[in-house]
């Protein structure tokens, strides 16, 4: 295969999502190479790539962005691009794409003092979620009731986080029963979509949220398909609450999980995830 | 005739089976102990409890 065309997939552990895409693109009788995040070395004074595609399944975000620069920088087409990956794996770069698009989205705020941070909350109102702006499978987020626990979270996120912490990413509370909507776009196209149902407020799948089926419609491919398109994402999976005044868009991640979603939905995701690349694959050979 | 694989564990030393067509790298709990553990050879199958959650990890 030349290498303008060969398809590598930068990974390091091997979840479930990883096995299944690659199990997709050998039942397609298409090779790639495995390009482990933990052993690569990379030269940055070559400008040379062994590979013309490159499918990003990193579990660590900072080496996943440095990583998709590199390759991007090489001419490399990745999926997704630096640029996704930079806005996707901070939450306040996420919001400002997704406000600038129009795309509607929780009222949300940033402030970078614990004086400041009080002021917006208690502008904003309670309850309030604080969220680290680097973060997933909603690790550390916060759900503030009153101003005591809020100044009790700043203060210690204040004294014992790293400096990223010292940025407070502050959402308002949107009371959905402990229910959201992930839902899967490739391509710019809306594909499958699960309800995410939890007994706590927060309904990650990875914290035990139960997935069901959550048949597509138009107003939900509408604001999907354009929050992916205001991140120039791939391939992303978009966290979404539904209200009574419509969709608001919660988060988009760039590397997404999908076990859960496949018998779910009855969509194979891998396969789709897998045909999107090949196609790109095949559009540089 | 089955073709699992089987490995120990480290942490508590049952050997417990593979997944089918295991990869290097993968993830599995220890039916056992309830460890996370990384595959990190198939020939001969060897085992290794899996990395800590790092705080950039997910998705």
């Amino acid at each position: 295969m030349p290498t303008h065309s060969k398809i590598g997939i930068l990974c390091s552990l091997i979840r479930p999502e990883e096995k299944m895409i690659f199990e997709a693109f050998r039942n397609r009788g298409v090779e790639f190479e495995r390009i482990d995040d933990r052993e690569l070395i990379l030269d940055l004074n070559s400008m040379e790539s062994p590979y013309g595609v490159i499918l990003e399944r990193c579990i660590n975000h900072s080496r996943a962005l440095h990583t998709l620069k590199y390759f991007n920088d090489r001419g490399v087409r990745t999926v997704n691009k630096y640029e996704t990956a930079n806005i996707c794996g901070d939450k306040l770069l996420t919001s400002f794409a997704l406000v600038k698009a129009g795309v509607p989205v929780p009222r949300n705020m940033v402030a970078y003092t614990e004086e400041s941070a009080i002021q917006a909350i208690e502008e904003m109102g309670y309850p309030v979620v604080l969220k680290p702006a680097v973060g997933s499978w909603g690790r550390l987020l916060a759900k503030i009731n009153d101003r005591d626990a809020a100044e009790a979270v700043l203060e210690h996120k204040k004294v014992l986080g790293s400096y990223h912490h010292s940025t407070y990413y502050i959402q308002e509370f949107i009371p959905t029963g402990g229910s959201d909507i992930r839902a899967f776009v490739i391509g710019g196209v809306l594909i499958a979509a699960i309800n995410r149902k939890a007994d706590h407020w927060i309904t990650n799948t990875a914290r035990g949220g139960i997935a069901s089926n959550y048949p597509l419609n138009k107003d939900l491919a509408d604001i999907c398909e354009t929050a992916a398109k205001a991140v120039d994402g791939d391939i992303v999976a978009i966290d979404v609450f539904e209200t009574p005044n419509g969709y608001l868009i919660n988060e988009v991640n760039y590397t997404m999980e999908f076990r859960n979603s496949i018998e779910t939905t009855g969509v194979d995701i891998p396969g789709k995830i897998a045909e999107y690349v090949i196609e790109l694959a095949r559009s540089r050979a | 005739m089955s073709d699992t694989k089987k490995a120990q564990c480290p942490l508590c030393a049952v050997m417990l089976g593979l997944p089918a067509s295991p990869e290097v790298g993968e993830l599995l709990d220890c039916p056992e102990c309830g460890e996370e553990l990384e595959i990190l050879a198939l020939e001969p199958p060897k085992l290794a409890k899996a990395p800590e959650e790092e705080e950039d990890w997910g998705e």
